[in-house]
């Protein structure tokens, strides 16, 4: 992106922030602050809860399972869906498997586990695993079959290696799809993750927040979605973003 | 410099699903040979390409190489007709590619000897359809192939254009003297680069005319030319009423 255009999508983006916190302000100030306390009172409590209590515990654990649970799912719905995809034997196979996993409730999937491995850690990153994975797989399955035989062709012509049509021919025909995994699959895992640590966890964000929900904590419970979604928006702006544009540059709408 | 190898082709028989595409085809050429297959669209060229490259198999008969199977011959250069770069590498990765030994000055001379100079680092969808053709060209060329083969190469491209890369692709394959087949539906083509045309027809595809064309393709001149093509044009309409 030209460094012009990168300074106006900056801009924007910041005014869009700004925006998004004077609309929150002004529907603070005519609502009770009991029911939506304001932008600037809500910060004065991350910083307390940040001296004070256990917001940076609480976000730390978080985020370990969730990047555990992410990276897992990763690598084993693209080798998954790469075997799916390349071979209509494993696609015939295991496909059907791949559909129920999509389609079973999140929850379930996180109450057995807690079932069968106890309210344990690796209970809860295995239910984000098999919760994620099925997702990753379609999506790289569906990036595998739509590799272009053009390129095959050519690979075939020049008697390329095994290893560069691996990393030369396949593997950049992969990176959209594999983007879109890590993408929908970041916003997916953050959410299973909360939401299992509500039902079986004595410890991270989802924990915490349920925690004030019962003590009817609004200010608690927007200081933690606050940050939350400063370290997304961080995410996505200073790592998903950058390496997107990096990787697809040699697309004509990201160059 | 040595030359290219000779061919021997034998199709027994390929069809496409039910459709018999060869039957009992046969086509050879000589070492140093360029010969211009000529046909209409979709009677079988670029399959022919396809088999002597190596990449199509499913077919009864052999395609020899200096007498080895096309798939176990050294690799061939081979442009296509839509140049088949690779979108995401730029212009020099995509000929790093096939030529992985070639340092960044091998490949700078490579693209330059085409007539593309200062767009290494350029993204294959910042050039012109032209630039790209002669990037496909250089690839092709950068292999040292002993059998280079052209599938439509010039399709699609205004006549200037068209002209620059024929003359180039003429006084690379004399230097090299290496064997090229042409696939094309143009007689001028023929004219310009061939030393023999082969005019295709019919399902199965047979040879209606096999033609020696008269002297060296970078020695003809223009009036040669406008007369081979001429006559590359009669036995067309003979051979395809």
């Amino acid at each position: 992106m030209r460094p012009a255009r990168l300074g106006i999508e900056v801009w924007l983006g910041g005014l869009s922030v700004l925006m998004l916190l004077a609309v929150w302000q002004g529907i603070a100030m005519v609502l009770d602050s009991r029911f939506l306390p304001s932008p600037v009172v809500v910060a004065g409590h991350i910083l307390f809860l940040t001296q004070k209590a256990h917001l940076l515990p609480d976000f730390g654990v978080t985020l370990a399972r969730a990047a555990c649970g992410f990276a897992i799912a990763m690598v084993l719905g693209t080798a998954a869906g790469i075997a799916l995809g390349r071979s209509r034997l494993v696609d015939r196979l295991f496909l059907n498997w791949v559909v129920v996993g999509m389609n079973l409730p999140a929850i379930v999937i996180a109450i057995l586990c807690y079932i069968w491995l106890g309210l344990t850690d690796t209970a809860l990153v295995l239910a984000v695993v098999l919760n994620k994975t099925p997702l990753v797989i379609t999506q790289i399955r569906q990036g595998v079959l739509s590799f272009d035989p053009a390129y095959d062709e050519f690979a075939a012509a020049y008697r390329l290696s095994r290893r560069d049509r691996f990393w030369n021919i396949q593997v950049p025909q992969l990176v959209p799809y594999l983007l879109t995994a890590g993408r929908t699959g970041l916003s997916l895992v953050w959410k299973i993750v909360l939401v299992f640590e509500v039902i079986g966890s004595d410890s991270g964000v989802g924990f915490r927040v349920s925690l004030f929900f019962q003590f009817f904590d609004l200010k608690g419970i927007l200081a933690y979605t606050t940050v939350f979604v400063c370290i997304v928006m961080a995410l996505e702006h200073l790592f998903i973003g950058p390496l997107e544009r990096r990787l697809l540059a040699w697309r004509a709408d990201r160059g | 410099m040595a030359r290219g190898p000779g061919i021997e082709l034998g199709i027994d028989l390929l069809r496409f699903g039910t459709r018999v595409l060869f039957q009992d085809f046969r086509l050879q050429v000589a070492p140093g040979e360029t010969l211009a297959l000529i046909g209409p669209s979709g009677v079988g060229k670029s399959t022919l390409i396809r088999i002597l490259a190596g990449v199509e198999r499913g077919f009864d008969g052999q395609a020899l190489i200096d007498g080895q199977p096309a798939a176990l011959a050294p690799r061939p250069g081979l442009v296509f007709q839509d140049a088949r770069l690779l979108p995401w590498a730029t212009c020099a990765e995509n000929l790093a590619l096939v030529s992985p030994e070639a340092s960044p000055a091998t490949i700078a001379e490579a693209m330059a000897a085409v007539g593309l100079v200062g767009v290494e680092e350029d993204w294959p969808r910042q050039l012109s359809g032209g630039m790209q053709r002669r990037l496909g060209l250089a690839r092709a060329l950068l292999v040292n192939p002993q059998l280079l083969l052209l599938d439509e190469p010039f399709v699609s491209l205004d006549r200037a254009v068209v002209r620059e890369l024929q003359a180039l692709v003429v006084g690379l394959v004399a230097r090299s003297r290496a064997t090229a087949v042409l696939v094309s539906h143009d007689p001028g083509d023929a004219a310009r680069l061939a030393h023999r045309v082969v005019l295709l027809a019919g399902r199965p595809v047979r040879i209606v005319a096999d033609l020696a064309l008269d002297g060296a393709p970078e020695q003809r001149s223009r009036d040669m030319v406008l007369a081979l093509e001429s006559r590359i044009e009669t036995s067309m309409l003979e051979a395809v009423p």
